[in-house]
């Protein structure tokens, strides 16, 4: 480790910025949060549930409804709704893509994630002779699409390092998205003129106080700045951002609500953007040596609980894309694709470098389905599905 | 009956233009065969050439591309994508696909009428799909489109001819081909288009719903035929709810 890793941590006000760190006009995150404060999941009634998915278009309201326990007992009128919005939108189509990991060095002590900077798991990075390696190992199995996925490290994972992957990433892939630490617009702006469209960064939980417990320590501790970076994706010139709460870490039905109007709002001050979600419930980790962690909702996420926050999510912005995680099992997987989820990985590994024989780092969480390209698409078809491995297409000059 | 739909020099029987990129690839060679249909649009995202699941690779040779813009946001990113298309071989057809709203995937008609000129000028045919404006079609006629392909309802809605009174404001004045593109669900509402006097109608939602998708491609191809007839042979007159007054008004005129 260098000099500057061993440098003490930020560990400020979650609620306030680091320096370097990008200041943007908006209001988004207040709204968000005071509905979120607001709104108390307990008090819908069955009338506001069937309310909502009588509506042909539904507000706030109505989505919150939506995601209450007594919609709970509506599964299946929201899975008919929902099936009814992803074919009206998607028809039966499946983006297929996969993520690639090219570096786990992280600054953070997020205390849920493998990748935490306290955990000893071996840490790596590829270098850009490994990438191209990897990169071209991937696309010969007939994908198009690729994530790149860093460890939140500044410093061991730079822009121009992140950058430089993605020129990369280019030669072999039509669509390139990238999951990294949040970064300013003009770091977007870089990013996107390399030849990435699509920002992905999860909020983790939209609990503020809940986020700053979680997030000790490192850049990452600060809610706003990870809050606006969707924001600041789009300023850089981005065509999609990404939503999503990491499941199971504070109150999933208040985080769901709060990643819901964080898309909703976003969509409507930036109507060309392209929004999408994802779905994370907390997997097992790496735990930390000196710390005793309590996560209430860990691993207490049902399915149907998972697959109600996912159907919220299409009834309430039936255009947007959601992507299902390999975190979950393919049974799962399987059917929820087509039904509410129109893209999927396949072939994934969260390793470093895990494409080629010999992971050179370690992985950041245990994947459930581990199916190649080419079992995945073979599933897609038998369930009558089409997989879809371009849709995309880059206009820049 | 010799009926064909002429656009941009090209001649068509078929007045159905086919959607797709909904429904399963493998089912296209079916549904084109059982809608008679001669043109398929395709949106250019979805080609992957020389790779998996490439959407050009099930349209059936002799079937008339019809590319689309799909992705673009504004004019320039309209004329690259359609520029790439040519490239690609696709043919000289492009569907101009204008869409700053991923909400409700509403045509943005300023920029449509910038990359209909820009494209024309570069000898494409250029199908313009658009919100019904009037003022916005003569444009688009003075731009160098081929055809007017104004939106029924929003794309995928299934809502039929929402907006009824303003295509038929521009069939009655724009001297080009007129093809109703997006919101049509149903075959009746294809076959009330078509009697309002529209040249064809693209569908594809309506179509990839279906439970057979083959079989609602072939209902949708005879509602159009039907539709077509019913305009070419003159639509008796239909009372409204006005009415005659049964004593005459202009009885009281001593020529």
């Amino acid at each position: 480790m260098s000099e500057n890793t061993k440098k003490k941590l930020w560990d400020g006000d979650p609620m306030s910025y680091a320096s370097g760190m990008e200041i943007i006009e908006s209001d988004i995150m207040d709204r968000v949060l005071n509905f979120v404060r607001e709104c108390d999941m307990a008090q819908f009634t069955d009338r506001d549930v069937q309310a909502a998915l009588s509506k042909d278009s539904l507000n706030v309201y109505d989505y919150a409804a939506l995601l209450s326990p007594k919609a709970g007992s509506y599964l299946e009128a929201m899975a008919r709704r929902s099936l009814y919005e992803t074919r009206r939108h998607f028809g039966n189509t499946v983006d297929v893509f996969t993520p690639l990991y090219i570096a786990n060095y992280c600054e953070n002590q997020c205390i849920y994630c493998g990748f935490n900077c306290k955990n000893r798991i071996h840490r790596a990075k590829l270098t850009y002779e490994e990438i191209d390696k990897e990169l071209c190992s991937i696309a010969s199995t007939g994908l198009r699409e690729i994530l790149l996925l860093t460890g939140e490290s500044r410093h061991m994972s730079d822009v121009s390092y992140i950058g430089e992957a993605i020129k990369i990433a280019r030669k072999y892939f039509k669509a390139v998205g990238i999951e990294v630490y949040p970064l300013n617009s003009d770091e977007y702006a870089y990013l996107h003129q390399c030849g990435a469209d699509f920002v992905s960064v999860y909020q983790e939980t939209y609990d503020p106080q809940r986020y700053g417990t979680v997030h000790p320590a490192g850049s990452k501790r600060s809610f706003p700045y990870r809050f606006n970076a969707q924001e600041r994706a789009l300023i850089g010139g981005m065509r999609g951002v990404s939503f999503g709460a990491l499941l199971g870490l504070g109150n999933f039905r208040s985080d769901a609500l709060a990643a819901g109007l964080h898309a909703y709002f976003i969509q409507q001050k930036y109507p060309k953007a392209e929004i999408s979600f994802s779905v994370p419930r907390l997997r097992p980790y790496v735990t930390t040596d000196s710390e005793e962690i309590i996560l209430p909702d860990a691993a207490g996420i049902k399915e149907s609980e998972l697959l109600q926050v996912m159907m919220a999510y299409r009834i309430f912005l039936p255009f947007a894309g959601l992507t299902i995680s390999a975190r979950e099992r393919s049974g799962f997987r399987d059917h929820v694709l087509g039904l509410v989820a129109t893209k999927t990985s396949a072939g994934v590994s969260t390793a470093i470098g895990g494409h080629e024989d010999d992971p050179k780092g370690d992985e950041q969480f245990e994947v459930a389905d581990g199916r190649s390209v080419d079992e995945v698409h073979h599933s897609l078809i038998s369930l009558g599905l089409q997989p879809a491995y371009n849709d995309y297409v880059w206009v820049q000059s | 009956m010799n009926d064909p739909l002429i656009i941009g020099g090209h001649t068509f029987q078929s007045r159905f233009i086919l959607g797709s990129g909904k429904f399963s690839l493998e089912m296209t060679r079916a549904v084109i065969e059982n809608g008679g249909v001669e043109m398929a649009t395709l949106a250019l995202r979805r080609a992957n050439a020389g790779g998996k699941e490439n959407i050009l690779d099930y349209i059936p040779k002799g079937i008339t591309l019809l590319p689309n813009t799909s992705g673009a946001r504004t004019a320039l990113e309209a004329v690259r994508i359609a520029r790439l298309s040519r490239e690609l071989g696709c043919g000289d057809f492009v569907k101009i696909e204008i869409i700053p709203d991923s909400k409700y995937l509403m045509p943005d008609n300023r920029e449509t009428i910038q990359a209909t000129e820009i494209l024309s000028k570069e000898g494409f045919i250029v199908m313009p799909y658009m919100m019904p404006d009037l003022v916005a079609a003569r444009a688009l006629k003075d731009a160098g489109a081929a055809a007017i392909m104004p939106l029924g309802a929003p794309i995928g809605s299934n809502k039929g001819l929402l907006t009824k009174d303003f295509v038929k404001m521009i069939v009655e004045e724009i001297d080009l081909p007129v093809i109703v593109d997006a919101g049509i669900g149903r075959p009746s509402q294809a076959c009330e288009a078509m009697e309002l006097g529209v040249d064809a109608v693209m569908a594809n939602t309506a179509v990839a719903t279906a439970g057979d998708v083959a079989l609602m491609a072939k209902a949708f191809k005879l509602a159009i035929e039907a539709g077509r007839m019913a305009y070419l042979s003159g639509p008796g007159r239909v009372l409204q709810d006005r009415g005659s007054a049964s004593s005459p008004l202009t009885g009281f005129l001593q020529d």
